[in-house]
């Protein structure tokens, strides 16, 4: 069993070697296969209908999800015993990646198999799973999960929705109303949070939604996955019987919070398919379309475009499986010591808080750039809704709204990160004040002679060193309440964030380097996005000095930032556009 | 009754062709291997024979000529549904030396019905499954667009100028099969991809066969020329570029 390398937040201020991370090109011949299944599958059954998807058939989405079904993909993640396969979380991701190429499909099948099925299997017992997880993974059911309300959005706990329990002591009156239920129009099953009685806390519960009660709304108008089914559910007396609750009497939000890490994870993976996919659109139109007499690839800012959807894609796949394996590592090492086989599970997903959120935001934002550089690279067929352009341009949207809005997620990069090393779960305020109370002494640290990949680590550790100095100011200049600041807190993010994306690339370039030798295209890549991410860790540093201090104090702050984030020039003209070259010669993504 | 279906390990159809060496090897470099597509649809065929049970299919075994580095194909034609595998241990230059390494393997273990694609992706060759029946004196039935197995007999459609003829014929036979054998390829299904891992792989090594032909060199298509717009006002140009450029008039 391989050991935890690393736990979460830890890459602030530890570094890891190359090898010790895990990198895509490194999956084996089951998980290749795998993905090739989920894209086969898409070709079939997926992109061909993707209009008629569009229009809302909910028909047509419940016959593909099971389609799905009938190759087992709806029970990838589920243990042999209850029906499913007992994949690994990084082939699960695999999954997530490859069938985030499938638009409003992608929703729905993701929906079913992560928040429909995993909170039953996590925190159900034996039988609740047996009734219920067992014939998710095959089909016989398909799932949803039941949890905003029109008063409670990011504030999840807010909830009116309100269960007591009945007379005769055997179900629990369930009266409310849910909202932006995915799968609702097609659902069979519902994990719906409620309040018990006056609790301050929710409670989860396992609803059939062909229950006497359960009313659901027609699908909402929606700016982009029109295909997938939102709708809201109304609960009129319901009775739930008291078995079905899920997990103890409170523990819902609890629940609830953990299954959003899990959903966060896999948007993070989601959404690198989705970007390739779109990627490789963009590059065959611009390989097709003639302006002034050339293909308007050849022109310089489409390729700048170009190289900069590949290295941001590039560099979300180098994070999100670097953690994939973390994430396994720790659930093995769970399991190990006799947790339990779901709780070892979402346990291992939840321990990593600050990089799923990290890969939420940056993930989404990331798409966003991908799919709004792709309409603009089909300029005026751009905005035509004959184009799968537009597709991708109105879904991508919503992945900075859901599993948490990326204004949440921002706070929980910077809270979740503050209050492990509170907890001493690795050492942060040490060093960080040892830094902050030497700034004069601070330099970039620059040796001579020094090799292209300890250049990059020198790069790295600087830039810890930057966020650990502003983690410091910001806690010392604005005491306890440091949380409230948003902005100062989300310049502090912004700054987590760039940090492990690059760090991820650096990474994975360097042990890809390590197995097939130095490719040129791959470096490019890194030296541009090292160069961006320092200016950015910059940038940002100096809007929260000046937000929470000024004066001789500030120029010291801002004279040691400016020497960590100091990198060599590059000529990102000429990288980026080998880069793209690259990309138009393949005519699809392939990096 | 036993089917081998002949599998060729073959670069994704997609796949950008060039080549190293002087134009001598080709460059497999990023490549990404698959079944030949008309080898799948013969392996497709193979197993809905199989879940016939009317057919008295009992077995479906894929055979391959190539390295180790082939597995991941052989693994994922078992992966489809078929029982079991074997490999010959060799890496062919041309389709004479997979012709007589198959049959090698198949007067060792013999089967009822060989099935075998028309043609490759790669090489276009068409040749192995008519040498195949050859060197095992065996009748083989080209173009098949059918194939039905019933009670141990089997019937064959082929396609011809303008229709189709039916044809019945002895076992052991070879059919080399295109394009409506079978519906579409079978995807892979999650429980088909956990069997496979414990399927077998025969790996058989070859015996020693020369081959008949030696490739000099690959000749990549030229690209297309450039085309050039000529204004209807201005026909002195378009005749100066028929007389010095395409040099024509």
């Amino acid at each position: 069993m391989e050991t935890v390398k690393m736990k979460s937040g830890e890459f602030l201020v530890k570094d890891i070697d190359a090898k010790e991370i895990f990198i895509p090109e490194e999956f084996n011949e089951e998980q290749r296969m795998i993905a090739q299944t989920c894209r086969d599958f898409m070709d079939a059954e997926v992109f061909p209908n993707l209009d008629k998807i569009d229009k809302g058939d909910r028909e047509l989405m419940k016959g593909i999800l099971h389609k799905a079904a009938e190759l087992g993909m709806l029970g990838i993640a589920v243990p042999e015993e209850y029906n499913g396969f007992g994949q690994d979380f990084v082939t699960q991701m695999l999954v997530a990646e490859t069938t985030g190429a499938g638009y409003s499909f992608s929703v729905a099948y993701m929906c079913h198999c992560g928040i429909g099925t995993m909170p039953i299997l996590y925190y159900g017992n034996n039988e609740q799973r047996l009734r219920y997880v067992s014939r998710l993974a095959t089909g016989e059911l398909i799932g949803s999960y039941c949890l905003t309300e029109p008063g409670a959005g990011s504030d999840a706990n807010s909830g009116k929705t309100n269960a007591r329990l009945s007379e005769d002591g055997k179900h629990y009156i369930l009266n409310g109303q849910k909202m932006w239920i995915t799968n609702g129009g097609f659902a069979d099953t519902q994990v719906v949070f409620a309040k018990i009685d006056n609790d301050r806390i929710l409670s989860a519960f396992i609803v059939e939604s062909n229950w006497p009660g359960v009313v659901i709304g027609p699908d909402e108008h929606k700016m982009g996955i029109k295909g997938s089914s939102t709708t809201q559910i109304y609960y009129n007396d319901v009775k739930v019987p008291v078995e079905n609750m899920l997990g103890a009497r409170g523990e819902g939000f609890r629940i609830a919070l953990s299954i959003l890490h899990m959903g966060r994870m896999k948007l993070g993976a989601n959404v690198i398919g989705a970007a390739k996919q779109t990627i490789t659109d963009a590059v065959r139109y611009a390989n097709e379309r003639k302006q002034f007499g050339v293909l308007i690839s050849t022109f310089g800012a489409i390729k700048h475009k170009l190289a900069q959807m590949v290295i941001k894609a590039y560099a979300q796949e180098s994070a999100i499986y670097r953690v994939s394996k973390d994430v396994d590592n720790l659930i093995n090492q769970y399991k190990s010591e006799g947790c339990d086989h779901g709780r070892a599970g979402i346990d291992g997903i939840s321990h990593y808080a600050v990089e799923d959120a990290i890969l939420k935001v940056w993930g989404s934002e990331m798409l966003d750039f991908v799919v709004d550089e792709g309409v603009q690279i089909h300029g005026g067929m751009g905005y035509s809704a004959e184009m799968n352009i537009d597709r991708g341009y109105r879904d991508s949207r919503i992945n900075r709204i859901f599993e948490g809005t990326n204004e949440i997620n921002r706070l929980l990069v910077v809270e979740s990160a503050t209050k492990r090393a509170m907890k001493g779960e690795y050492d942060l305020f040490g060093p960080a004040k040892e830094l902050y109370e030497n700034l004069d002494n601070i330099t970039d640290g620059q040796v001579a002679g020094e090799s292209y990949f300890d250049q990059k680590k020198r790069y790295m550790k600087n830039f810890k060193k930057a966020i650990m100095i502003m983690i410091h100011a910001t806690m010392e200049k604005l005491g306890k309440k440091y949380m409230a600041e948003q902005e100062v807190v989300n310049n502090l993010a912004n700054m987590i964030m760039e940090l492990y994306m690059v760090e991820s690339m650096a990474l994975r370039i360097e042990k890809l380097e390590s197995i097939n030798g130095t490719r040129d295209v791959y470096r490019d890549m890194l030296n541009v996005f090292t160069y961006d991410t320092a200016y950015l860790i910059r940038k940002n540093a100096r809007d929260a000095i000046y937000s929470i201090t000024e004066g001789k104090e500030a120029d010291a702050l801002i004279k040691a930032i400016k020497n960590l984030t100091h990198v060599e020039g590059v000529n990102t003209m000429a990288a980026r556009r080998r880069i793209a070259d690259r990309l138009i010669e393949d005519n699809e993504y392939k990096f | 009754m036993k089917i081998l279906v002949c599998i060729s390990n073959v670069p994704d159809t997609t796949t950008k062709v060039k080549f190293t060496d002087n134009n001598t090897k080709f460059d497999s470099t990023g490549v990404q291997w698959v079944i030949n597509p008309w080898d799948e649809l013969a392996l497709t065929r193979a197993l809905e024979l199989k879940d016939n049970p009317a057919s008295g299919v009992k077995g479906v075994t894929v055979a391959h000529v190539g390295p180790a580095t082939s597995e991941p194909t052989i693994r994922k034609a078992l992966a489809i549904g078929a029982d079991d595998a074997i490999r010959v241990n060799f890496e062919p230059t041309e389709a004479y030396q997979v012709a007589a390494q198959l049959a090698e393997v198949i007067k060792n273990e013999p089967f009822d019905i060989i099935l075998c694609g028309i043609e490759s992706s790669d090489y276009n060759g068409s040749t192995v499954g008519s040498m195949l029946a050859e060197f095992l004196n065996a009748p083989s039935v080209s173009a098949v667009s059918g194939l039905n197995v019933e009670n141990g007999e089997a019937t064959i459609t082929r396609d011809i100028d303008g229709g189709k003829e039916t044809v019945s014929v002895p076992k052991p036979f070879v059919a080399i099969v295109q394009k409506g054998i079978a519906k579409e390829p079978r995807i892979a299904a999650m429980r088909g991809i956990m069997q496979a891992r414990t399927k077998q792989i025969k790996v058989v090594e070859p015996v020693s066969v020369s081959p008949l032909t030696e490739l000099i060199e690959f000749e990549p298509p030229k690209p297309r020329a450039k085309c050039i717009f000529v204004d209807a006002e201005n026909p002195k140009q378009l005749i100066e570029l028929l007389q010095n450029e395409a040099k024509v008039i």
